[in-house]
């Protein structure tokens, strides 16, 4: 891949570098553009977290969660997942800090992020640039589509990362 | 929305806090966070610029308009009511191929193009086509070959495999993607007649006015590792 691309685009008379220059420039601005974000989310969660409110609300659903196999820790993101990308993105971040990369959590929470998108923003977005108000069903469908990857992403990751 | 939540979570924890007796942590939290936000920003920055970097020579390099290719048949499925050789389809094509490719900078645009042309073709301007809902649908749960953001944040807390996800993350996110164009299936023959058939029928979904949030027309910061610029 990394080598691929230049040397086909290259056979394209693709100025290569002077391109990769301009999608790194995009690329530098994005991950300036999502600090505010990170940070704002991510001293609101911080916050949750300290204060035990977490562990409250986690442990009213972990015998639950328990009982499947599955980690509570997790829940909250995929109630956050369809909201707010930049707040799950954090939350994330979060849990893969707290307990590791390699965890279980950590590959589940990674998975659920990389399976879903933020529903709600698209839709505003696509359908706010257009003028449409009434969209139908199509916010059921994308939070149906969300419930699944959700689901599918523990179970995915129970089964191939599973002992 | 978010403003609600993101208040939420402030003012649940400051209740949590007393209750708890977790005054002091509280605080310290707050500026914790603070750090690791940058401290996670910082990470993506070298993940981010040259993946990015990588995937705009191959956008010139056309690889784009290739993938576009290679979906047409898949777009005449999911798009039956769109007349052939409409505008709405080359762009509905390199809206997907750009979502695929992890580009959203690219993709939202694309995306913005093809929603205008369908509207074009929409009878009620106020009310959804099936085939706006078909788009969103396939864009709320899109397929995404390489999560950049995620590996980045692997990265930075010493993942041993930060990639090991790629896997995973396919495979869930194709089931949910064919679950999106199940339920949209069911939903535009369920609907039968068209919204324009029946006057008022925005049904429960129907939303307020949209207003897109400051910063849009772009993605969304922390979506999948898009680009916001």
């Amino acid at each position: 891949m990394i080598v691929f691309i230049p040397l086909y685009a290259a056979f394209r008379k693709v100025p290569v570098y002077e391109s990769f220059l301009e999608g790194a420039k995009d690329g530098f601005g994005t991950a300036i553009n999502i600090i505010p974000h990170l940070v704002g989310m991510l001293v609101a969660i911080s916050m949750f977290r300290a204060s035990g409110a977490m562990d409250m609300i986690v442990s009213l659903i972990e015998p639950l969660m328990h009982r499947l196999g599955v980690p509570g820790e997790v829940l909250p993101l995929g109630l956050l997942r369809p909201l707010t990308g930049a707040g799950s993105l954090a939350f994330t971040a979060e849990l893969i800090k707290t307990y590791g990369p390699d965890s279980m959590i950590g590959r589940i929470a990674s998975t659920i992020q990389g399976s879903t998108d933020t529903t709600l923003y698209v839709l505003t977005v696509y359908f706010g640039a257009v003028g449409i108000r009434k969209s139908r069903y199509a916010l059921k469908v994308g939070l149906f589509s969300d419930l699944v990857g959700f689901i599918a992403a523990i179970i995915v990751c129970l089964f191939v990362f599973g002992s | 929305m978010v403003n609600w939540i993101w208040l939420f979570f402030i003012a649940a924890s400051f209740v949590a806090a007393i209750v708890n007796g977790r005054m002091e942590a509280l605080t310290e939290a707050a500026f914790e966070g603070a750090k690791n936000g940058v401290t996670v920003s910082f990470g993506l920055i070298s993940v981010m610029v040259f993946w990015l970097g990588l995937m705009r020579i191959g956008e010139d390099a056309g690889l784009l308009r290739k993938l576009a290719v290679l979906l047409q048949p898949a777009v005449r499925l999911l798009f039956p009511d769109v007349p052939k050789g409409h505008p709405a389809l080359g762009y509905i094509m390199s809206n997907m191929s750009a979502n695929i490719l992890g580009l959203g900078n690219a993709a939202t645009p694309m995306g913005i193009k093809a929603m205008q042309e369908l509207q074009k073709l929409n009878p009620d301007k106020e009310t959804a086509s099936a085939a706006m809902c078909t788009l969103l649908a396939l864009n709320t749960s899109s397929v995404t070959l390489v999560p950049t953001t995620l590996i980045a944040i692997r990265m930075t807390y010493g993942s041993a495999h930060p990639a090991e996800i790629v896997g995973t993350t396919l495979i869930a996110t194709a089931i949910a993607t064919a679950a999106a164009i199940a339920a949209d299936r069911w939903y535009r023959l369920r609907s039968g007649p068209p919204a324009w058939r029946s006057p008022g029928s925005g049904g429960p979904g129907a939303v307020r006015p949209l207003q897109a949030p400051p910063g849009s027309g772009r993605s969304d910061p922390g979506g999948k590792g898009e680009a916001v610029v």
